[in-house]
């Protein structure tokens, strides 16, 4: 046995060729194998079927905010009231943390006019996923994170708190000027 | 460790196991074990934490037998458990109050274990097993508490995974990947019932690890001096150390019993009795007392990243513990200095359990009233800023430069000295 590691490392054998093949062809087996082991935990095949939910926003008065599921995920659909909506113009854009105006915020119908009473976001936090409180709440009259303190304007625009984020938009378009498609 | 004669099969049939099957022995071995003569009530929680967690992996196979993984099910089974089946009553607050007498336990162990320096050379393997059975009870427990699908359960179980959304470029797969989806909902639960099972085994097989770092040096004690003569200064752990740590266990078991009968809930949180919904949040948000420390450093962060990093890093540190600790004294019994740097280690551990467990504007004192008429002064914020940075400086700065400046006072030549010592003194 000796004799045969001595001389394999100046001339390398047949055997030694098997040895490294067979460690080789183990080692990627065992990586193939342990893929679908690993990508079992991502989203199923019926998860994944992206449902898409229709909403009707011409019941939601002025100042009021629903929550609707895309998903399994809340969204918040708010009815912005014109204070709302000149506070969000009214910012300088450069000063903010995720920089975005609030037309960047909103999504325009299908005359390619912007709605901007209507402002839907999900509803998730960007710092851990809570749900922020909304109506006005936070010292910049948008949404207030209860669990860790972070404030929203009325763009939802991150303005103060530990999230880097902005409340993310779910992809949605405008059916009708009132009736829109999540997802 | 050896130095006793060893196991010496007398009747026929031990001889006979004994060539074919040595498990007589391996039990002689583990238990006529020489253990130092001067091991205080401190050294008891490693038995009590084991018994604990036979308590644990016991009543936790009773409770899967009768729970239901199911976001629809689950939070009524916990239910069922409780109500209707027999001694359900005793065995589900046995098992989720049994989660926080274990961290309890496995906290005095570690502060133990960090006072008398038992992660000192050679200990340093046995040291960092425990940090890694340490973790793994934290991810135990985490999971453990989603399962009764409360308000808690599904908000403490997205803000925890959202952690894992931190990390740059692969955060939101790996959050995803987690969910099984693209929040925390059926899959998740599922997973995490699977893991909370069978991590406790994964537990078990470490600790016979840790057993067995154990019984390689063998036990350090409340001087940190080596053994040096086996016979004057050890004892073997039967009986002299199964009668004392039994003593021990049975004093704990008396506080376990008085949460267990008389106040099932009063570690838990009263909006876990609200069943999970995905579109409200609870207004506050705490993790269960053993990971408020943790969770206050998360917060003491104005950064995502920056505050995931933070959390995690305080138990990182712990693994390079014995490297950062540069004084070759164990015991901080003869560290004058050390001792005190420890005792405020303990109170800032304590003090970052009170930030986590506040709301991080809420006022520790005022100190003025704004011109709203609201009261300012030192937040939770600050306490937890403050408290969370003596916690790195204590590993990072602290114990490595005590350990060239200080000077220890004298130490007993050995543990037979020192015991005998000690009783001439109360005489």
């Amino acid at each position: 046995m000796a004799e045969t590691v001595s001389t394999s490392a100046q001339d390398p054998s047949r055997r030694d060729f098997i040895y490294i093949a067979t460690g080789a062809a183990g080692a990627v087996g065992a990586g193939l194998f342990v893929w679908p082991l690993i990508d079992q935990m991502n989203p199923a095949a019926d998860t994944q079927a992206l449902s898409t939910t229709e909403l009707d926003m011409s019941g939601i008065e002025e100042g009021q905010q629903i929550i609707a599921k895309w998903q399994g995920k809340p969204v918040f659909i708010r009815h912005r009231t014109q204070k709302e909506i000149d506070e969000a113009r009214a910012v300088d854009v450069a000063t903010l943390k995720d920089p975005q105006t609030d037309e960047q915020r909103l999504v325009p119908n299908k005359d390619g006019k912007y709605e901007p009473q209507y402002l839907i976001m999900l509803a998730n936090c960007t710092h851990l996923g809570c749900v922020p409180i909304g109506d006005g709440a936070g010292d910049y009259d948008g949404w207030f994170c209860p669990c860790h303190g972070s404030h929203y304007d009325s763009a939802g625009r991150i303005r103060k708190g530990p999230a880097p984020k902005n409340l993310y938009l779910p992809p949605y378009q405008y059916l009708t000027d009132t009736l829109i498609k999540i997802g | 460790m050896s130095g006793y004669p060893g196991y010496d099969p007398k009747s026929g049939f031990e001889k006979w196991l004994d060539a074919r099957l040595p498990i007589v022995r391996l039990g002689y071995d583990t238990f006529i074990f020489p253990t130092p003569r001067n091991l205080n009530y401190w050294w008891t929680f490693g038995a009590i934490l084991a018994v604990i967690l036979m308590s644990q992996i016991i009543t936790g196979i009773i409770l899967a037998m009768h729970y239901v993984p199911h976001v629809s099910m689950a939070y009524d089974s916990v239910q069922h458990i409780n109500r209707d089946i027999r001694f359900g009553w005793m065995l589900q607050p046995m098992h989720a109050t049994g989660a926080s007498m274990m961290f309890l336990a496995v906290y005095i162990h570690m502060f133990r274990g960090i006072y008398y320096g038992s992660y000192k050379s050679p200990r340093e393997v046995l040291w960092i097993v425990g940090v890694v059975i340490y973790l793994l009870m934290m991810a135990t427990g985490f999971m453990g508490y989603v399962l009764p699908w409360g308000q808690m359960s599904f908000w403490g179980a997205t803000v925890i995974t959202n952690l894992f959304s931190a990390i740059p470029l692969v955060g939101e797969s790996v959050t995803s990947w987690l969910w099984g989806g693209f929040s925390v909902d059926n899959p998740t639960l599922q997973r995490f019932f699977s893991l909370h099972f069978v991590l406790p085994f994964a537990i078990l097989g470490l600790v016979i690890l840790h057993v067995w770092a154990l019984h390689v040096p063998g036990n350090n004690n409340p001087t940190g001096v080596s053994v040096k003569n086996v016979d004057k200064d050890t004892l073997p752990f039967h009986p002299y150390y199964t009668v004392k740590d039994g003593f021990a266990i049975v004093v704990f078991l008396m506080v376990f019993a008085t949460f267990v009968f008389f106040m099932p809930d009063a570690l838990g949180h009263p909006d876990n009795y609200i069943r999970a919904n995905p579109v409200v949040t609870p207004v506050h948000i705490v993790p269960e007392w053993y990971y408020l420390p943790f969770y206050a450093m998360l917060r003491a962060v104005p950064d995502k990243l920056g505050g995931v990093i933070v959390m995690f890093g305080a138990i990182a540190v712990l693994f390079v513990l014995p490297w950062l600790d540069t004084s070759k004294v164990r015991s901080m019994r003869y560290r004058p200095l050390a001792k005190l740097f420890f005792l405020i280690f303990v109170l800032v551990c304590i003090g970052l359990g009170w930030a986590g467990a506040k709301s991080p504007t809420d006022l520790v004192f005022a100190t003025a009233v704004d011109e709203h008429g609201v009261a300012t002064g030192f937040s939770f914020l600050w306490l937890a800023r403050i408290l969370t940075l003596y916690y790195y400086a204590f590993f990072l700065v602290i114990l490595p430069v005590l350990g060239l400046v200080e000077k220890p006072k004298a130490r007993p030549e050995s543990i037979e000295k020192s015991v005998l010592k000690s009783n001439a003194g109360e005489a």
